[in-house]
Order: C-alpha cells, then structure tokens, then sequence
C-alpha cells in the first residue's frame, strides 16, 4: 500500500513538534523565562540570536521552542477530553437511543450553535487564566463533532451482523460497546480528533492572545504573539516565528489527518480487501 | 431422554406492532425439542420462522413482542427471566449461528479471540486459558493449524472457515440447544455439505439439540429428525423427516415436495415440468380468513375459506391442519 504524501508530510511536521517539545531543554540556547537581558532587547535574527530576542531580551528560539511544550499538550490533552466525552456520549446515544439519544442530541445541537470559542471564554472567565482551565475550557467545547460521528457510527454499526451476533452469544450492552462498537470506530474518532487537535491549538493560540490563556511570563505561541503585537512594525520576527511554528503544527495536524482519513475510512479500507 | 423436553414452545404468538394495530406475524405455533434431538423449521421467506427463532432466545424487539403462548427452556420460561438471566442462557446453553458468515464475525478483532471471548464472558476463565480453550475449539471444527489461525482476522478466512469459526464459538460453552437459522445458504455446495456435517457431528458428540430453520426442505430433512412447516406465520404440518417426503399430509408440504427436481425422474417420466405452487404467499397484513393457504390450495372447499383448520393428530405420528388432509 502506498502511503499518501498527505500522510509523509503531515505525520512528519506533527512528528517533529513533538520532538522539538519532548527535547526543548536540550534544543533551547538558553532559559526561555529567566535569561532575560535588556541589553539584548530586540536583536534581529541573526547567528547568535536564531530567530531574534524580544522587549526583554530573551531568546525567542528557545521560547518557541519551548512553547511546543505547552501547544501540544494543551492540544493533545484538551483533544483527548473531547474525544472520550463525544465517544461516550455518542456511543450510547446511539445506542440505547430514547430519551437519552433526543437529550443528546438536544445537547450537541447546542454546542453546535455556540461558537466554541465564546463558550471557551466563558469557562475561562470562570475558571481564570492559566494553563488547567485552558484545558478544562477547550476540553468541554469541542466533544460535537466527535459525538456525531460516535453516534453516527454506532447507528451504521448496530445492524451489523456480528453486533446481533454479540448479543445473540449473550453480550451485554458495555461488553458490546467495548468489543464490538469501539474498534470499529476508531478510525474516524482518530481522524476527527486529529483535525480538533489543530483547532485546540488554535483556539489555545486565541485565548492566549486574548490574555486569558498561559500567563506571562511562560511561553506558548499564543501568548508570544499577543506580547508581540505591539512591536509587530518594530520587530516583525517576534510574531513571525511563533506564528510560523503554529501555522506549521495546525497544518501538519491537519495533513495528518487527511492522510489518515484515506487510510481508515471504512469504504478505501473495502476497496483494498 | 424421556422427561421434560427441553424445549417447549406452546401456542406462540408475536405480534407486529404497527402505530396503534397488532397484527400476528406468528400465531399458535407450537412445538417441543427434546435433549439431543434434531428438529427442522421450514418455510419460505417471510413467514416468521426466523422471528420464532428470535422468540426463543428472547431478543424480539420493537416492532415485534411476544403476544401470547409460553417458551420454556429446560422447565424454566424464557419471557419471565431478568434480562440479566436470559443473557447468561444466550451463547451459552442456547447458541445461534448464522447464516452470513461474512458479516457475523467482528472484522477488527482476531477469531480466536472472538472465541475465547466466550470463555471469559461465560465461564469466568481469564484470557490465558480462554486463548488456550479457543485454539482446541478451532481444532474441534477442524480448522487446520489452528495455533496459527487464532491470530487471523475474519477476512483471512474463506466463508466455509468463517463459518466453521462461527460453529466453534457458538459450540463453545457446550449449548444444550443450537440455533442454526440458514446456516449454509451464503456458502456453496460442497462446502456446505462439510459444514452440515461437521455441525451434526459435533452436536451428536455433545448431545446438543439442533434447531435447523431453513428454507431447503431437502436439507432439513436430511439432518433433522423431525420436521415441521411454516406458512403464513403458521405450522400447517409437522412429521417424521421420512415421513414428510414419502406422505406428506398437508396440500402446501406437497406443493413443497412436488417442486423439488428429482434425479432420474427424465428418465422414468421424460422431459416434464416441474410443479410449482400457485400464487404467492400473502402479505402480513391481508391474511385471508379459515386456513391461510386456501388461495393458492387446489383442495380448497368452503370451508376453507370460513374456518380456521383444527389440528389433526395423524396415526403414523406428526400432526397437520388442513380440513382435507391426506
């Protein structure tokens, strides 16, 4: 089989911010937080300064690289949180059906119609800033997606023949969800959860901007570029990088999971058997 | 093998539950299996001999309900179990198998593991020795090289090893009673052929009872003991296996009979037709009234049409219910 260049490329971007961040100690030039220098202060890219420094001198290469750090783990956890409320809300929606299916359906529709990033702000403004609540707040928003396909799935999947053949052999409803459901939905859960992992760092990369996301003096991409955006005729690299590392991250997520898409999709999957 | 049957299905009824109407989809069937026993349920498409099989390990659902009539299952009856109690009789002293062997298996899951599955789920044994019982239940269906074949997925295998796959899990836990609804049509000849033998086999060692639903009398006959025909929702007959083919009682069994090509009739009888029944089998909710065959019955009288056939116990045994039987 041929792997899609989609998939190369994709697998390879996501591939290597998470080698920047599990390394960033090692890659970082200096302390992101505490090598502050104002006799450095806005140093355009150069050998020393890879990608330049900013108001307080600081590296901006290590504080990019740094913020993969916590990028990809407001990504990766905030998705995960989506992916098991959707996929058990989904799943026994779908199932069981009911009053529990209308409730929620009721329930996405309403995520649904709020955008996801007001609701974020929302929680935010409950919870206040900071990186837990980051990751309460995107990790509530964003389940809808994944809860229609879950549901979706479990509908397509419950007329099958060896789901009846589960409960005709004297499965129960879990046992049945668990070994029979699950597996054969995972490949549009990942697919779908790979693609929100991209929007959470986006939204990450918004709140922050907006303030309400990782406090300074910690890096994360979105804070940079709102410390940025003062300088931004002045300086132009301080949001230039953290903007390109974002950019690149968000498309190698969602190339990753185009790619992905072609090769779980049930029906490419049929084609090949 | 005297006492009580294992089965025993009296005057069942299951409705079809239609906005507010019911209409009986399945009426008064009744019939007993004993231990061990062998017994066909024959009819064509459609005339509720696979809901009846449903009834039986108590998963009809909406719109079909059990509306009246009593299935017991070793003295105990099934509608009145918890539904915790009827999940722990499903698969493991009343087994099913299938007849699409292609889609009844979990395609991402290995086949063995769908067999030990049913270890861990029934028999409470941890997976080490599942995995073990499952590789020897692989043997038992003489799948060759069975160690290596656990690791297979469904699609790896061919139909008649996916169905002997499918034999295996249900005979697993050591049924009482095997459902076998079709359990050939999807494969062919030859292999179904193995099959059938494999599967009566292996139940005549274990002592388990087999419900054969089909619509191949030929077939049925050939495993089965006893057989009784369906039509409309309803048994019309129910005979010794001999029986049915050398004096079948009912004008429906002997429409049935009368259709199936003989070998060697060309040379006895020259190039003839073969009879077919007239007409088709009426929809489920324009049943016509008396007996539910008179529209397409050559010896329909009157009362045919006015009263519903009584059953009639015949001398040779079995039963039939048609005002004119033979």
């Amino acid at each position: 089989m041929k792997l899609g260049a989609n998939l190369v490329i994709g697998g390879a971007l996501f591939a290597l911010a998470i080698f920047v961040g599990l390394l960033a100690p090692w890659l970082a030039h200096t302390d992101p937080v505490m090598d502050a220098n104002l006799l450095n202060a806005e140093e355009p890219p150069s050998w020393i300064w890879w990608f330049g420094t900013d108001a307080q001198g600081r590296d901006i290469y290590s504080r990019v690289v740094h913020g993969a750090r916590i990028s990809l783990t407001v990504g990766i956890v905030s998705q995960l949180v989506n992916s098991v409320i959707g996929v058990t809300l989904g799943l026994t929606a779908g199932y069981w059906g009911g009053w529990w299916d209308d409730f929620v359906n009721g329930l996405t529709n309403l995520m649904l119609a709020i955008p996801s990033l007001i609701f974020a702000l929302a929680i935010m403004a409950v919870l206040g800033p900071g990186l837990t609540s980051l990751l309460i707040a995107l990790g509530l928003t964003n389940w809808s997606f994944t809860c229609r396909i879950a549901r979706a799935s479990t509908l397509s999947l419950k007329s099958q023949g060896y789901v009846q053949a589960a409960r005709v052999l004297g499965y129960g409803d879990f046992r049945i969800m668990i070994t029979q459901l699950l597996p054969n939905m995972v490949g549009p859960i990942i697919v779908i959860g790979t693609l929100g992992m991209g929007g959470a760092i986006l939204a990450e990369a918004a709140l922050s901007f907006l303030g309400l996301g990782v406090r300074p003096p910690y890096p994360s991409w979105g804070s940079m570029l709102s410390e940025a955006r003062d300088q931004i005729t002045t300086a132009p690299w301080l949001s230039i990088f953290p903007g390109l590392a974002i950019f690149l991250t968000v498309l190698g997520l969602n190339l990753l999971g185009d790619g992905l898409r072609d090769i779980l999709d049930p029906q490419s999957r049929s084609r090949r058997t | 093998m005297t006492g009580s049957p294992l089965l025993e299905v009296e005057d069942l009824r299951i409705d079809l539950n239609y906005r507010s109407s019911h209409v009986a989809a399945v009426e008064g069937v009744s019939f007993r299996i004993d231990r061990g026993e062998t017994f066909g349920l024959v009819g064509e498409s459609g005339c509720g001999k696979s809901i009846t099989a449903l009834a039986l390990i108590g998963l009809l659902r909406q719109p079909l309900s059990i509306g009246a009539g009593a299935i017991r299952f070793d003295g105990r009856e099934i509608q009145r179990l918890s539904a915790a109690e009827q999940r722990a009789l499903r698969g493991n002293r009343i087994a099913m198998i299938f007849q699409e062997p292609m889609t009844a298996l979990n395609p991402v899951s290995p086949v063995g593991r769908q067999i030990a599955e049913m270890f861990v789920l029934h028999q409470g044994k941890d997976w080490r020795e599942a995995n073990r019982l499952a590789v020897e239940a692989l043997a038992s269906v003489r799948v060759p090289a069975p160690e290596r074949r656990v690791k297979d997925y469904p699609h790896q295998l061919s139909g008649g090893m996916r169905q002997r796959v499918m034999i295996a899990i249900a005979l697993a836990c050591g049924p009482d009673l095997l459902i076998a609804d079709e359990p050939t049509t999807a494969l062919d000849v030859t292999v179904q052929a193995e099959i059938i033998e494999l599967m009566r086999n292996l139940c005549a060692e274990r002592g388990t009872a087999i419900l054969m639903i089909s619509h191949d009398l030929g077939l049925v006959a050939n495993v089965c003991r006893r057989v009784a025909v369906m039509y409309a929702g309803r048994i019309v007959e129910e005979r010794g296996s001999d029986d049915i083919f050398r004096a079948s009682a009912h004008p429906y069994t002997q429409g049935l009979v009368d259709s199936l090509p003989r070998l060697g009739s060309r040379a006895a009888l020259g190039r003839t037709r073969l009879t077919e029944i007239a007409g088709v089998v009426p929809a489920i909710t324009d049943f016509p009234d008396g007996c539910r065959f008179n529209p397409r019955c050559a010896r329909a009288t009157d009362i045919c049409r006015t009263t519903e056939p009584e059953t009639t116990w015949l001398d040779a045994g079995g039963l039939v219910r048609c005002h004119h039987h033979a």
